[in-house]
């Protein structure tokens, strides 16, 4: 097998962050990885961009949202008859 | 409300499941509060605007209410929701377009390269292949850049750029942390075709980035 460019490495990033490069593969990639400061800097950058894609995550649900959607539930829970536990309807 | 308060972001599928077929509204707006915010962002992958993803979203749980008896555990309850929401705006999104043919998903699964071609040295040249014009490290940059407001909004905007199917696994995997089978499981993706998508849209939202801070040297 034959060593991994810089080209390479660059698309076998995601494979390599999943584990998903067969042995030899990784082994060579992470030789590159090793000698390259540029690569390093690559992947730092891409380990840097996942870390700002995963702040999208905070979203609060509105609690009025939550209130109309849980009064949706309770229409249906009526209808569902007998075996309509515990709470009486409108909770 | 006394079940519904012994439930939290840790509790599982079985006693959510069983929860909410003995009609326990607070484990429906647990469900609710922990799955409406990634429904929306999913389905906005799929439709033009944030409020037909709102919509989307709420017709979801409407049919999740409707059919949560009907619900078998053949799928994880999260993943059979967020089929209903995938299926529904898929519908909605073609609607809204006139039908994208499906074909789209060739296009995202493309082979354009994840850096410019014109960094590396060219083939045929001594060195070819390595970096002609290396990223720069961004560690040298203030923090307020790298991290800002501004670059948030930067990364947010450039994800949704993204082709549908790419945006539709960058937002599951690396937004809302799923893994990548409970990505494939929803979205009948192949392994290796999740990774050809996941990959592509992550080095696009890492060139944008890129792009944005000036990593060019």
């Amino acid at each position: 097998m034959h060593d991994v460019s810089c080209r390479e490495v660059v698309e076998l990033v995601t494979d390599f962050l999943e584990g998903r490069l067969a042995v030899e593969r990784r082994d060579l990639f992470e030789r590159h990885l090793a000698m390259c400061t540029w690569c390093q800097t690559y992947l730092e950058q891409m380990r840097h961009t996942l870390s700002i894609v995963g702040f999208l995550r905070e979203d609060e649900v509105p609690s009025p949202l939550v209130d109309s959607l849980a009064l949706a539930f309770r229409a249906e829970r009526s209808r569902w008859g007998g075996d309509d536990p515990t709470e009486p309807p409108g909770g | 409300m006394s079940v519904g308060s012994r439930l939290g972001p840790e509790t599982g599928d079985a006693s959510l499941v069983a929860a909410l077929r003995a009609g326990d509204e607070g484990a429906f707006r647990e469900l609710v509060t922990r799955y409406h915010s990634s429904l929306v962002r999913l389905a906005r992958a799929s439709v033009a605007s944030h409020a037909v993803a709102e919509e989307v979203a709420q017709d979801t749980w409407l049919a999740v209410i409707r059919g949560i008896r009907g619900f078998e555990g053949r799928s994880s309850l999260k993943t059979w929701i967020f089929r209903i929401l995938v299926n529904q705006a898929r519908t909605r999104g073609a609607r809204e377009r006139r039908i994208i043919p499906l074909s789209s998903l060739g296009g995202d699964a493309g082979h354009a390269p994840a850096v410019d071609p014109d960094r590396f040295v060219s083939d045929g040249q001594r060195w070819a292949g390595h970096w002609y014009a290396p990223p720069v490290p961004w560690t040298d940059l203030p923090a307020e850049t790298v991290i800002g407001k501004e670059t948030v909004a930067l990364v947010a905007s450039a994800v949704e750029e993204l082709p549908d199917r790419q945006r539709q696994v960058v937002t599951l995997r690396d937004i809302e942390g799923w893994t990548a089978a409970e990505v494939c499981e929803l979205l009948g993706l192949s392994e290796g075709n999740q990774r050809v998508l996941l990959h592509r849209g992550r080095s696009q939202v890492r060139a944008r980035l890129e792009q944005h801070l000036g990593g060019e040297r």
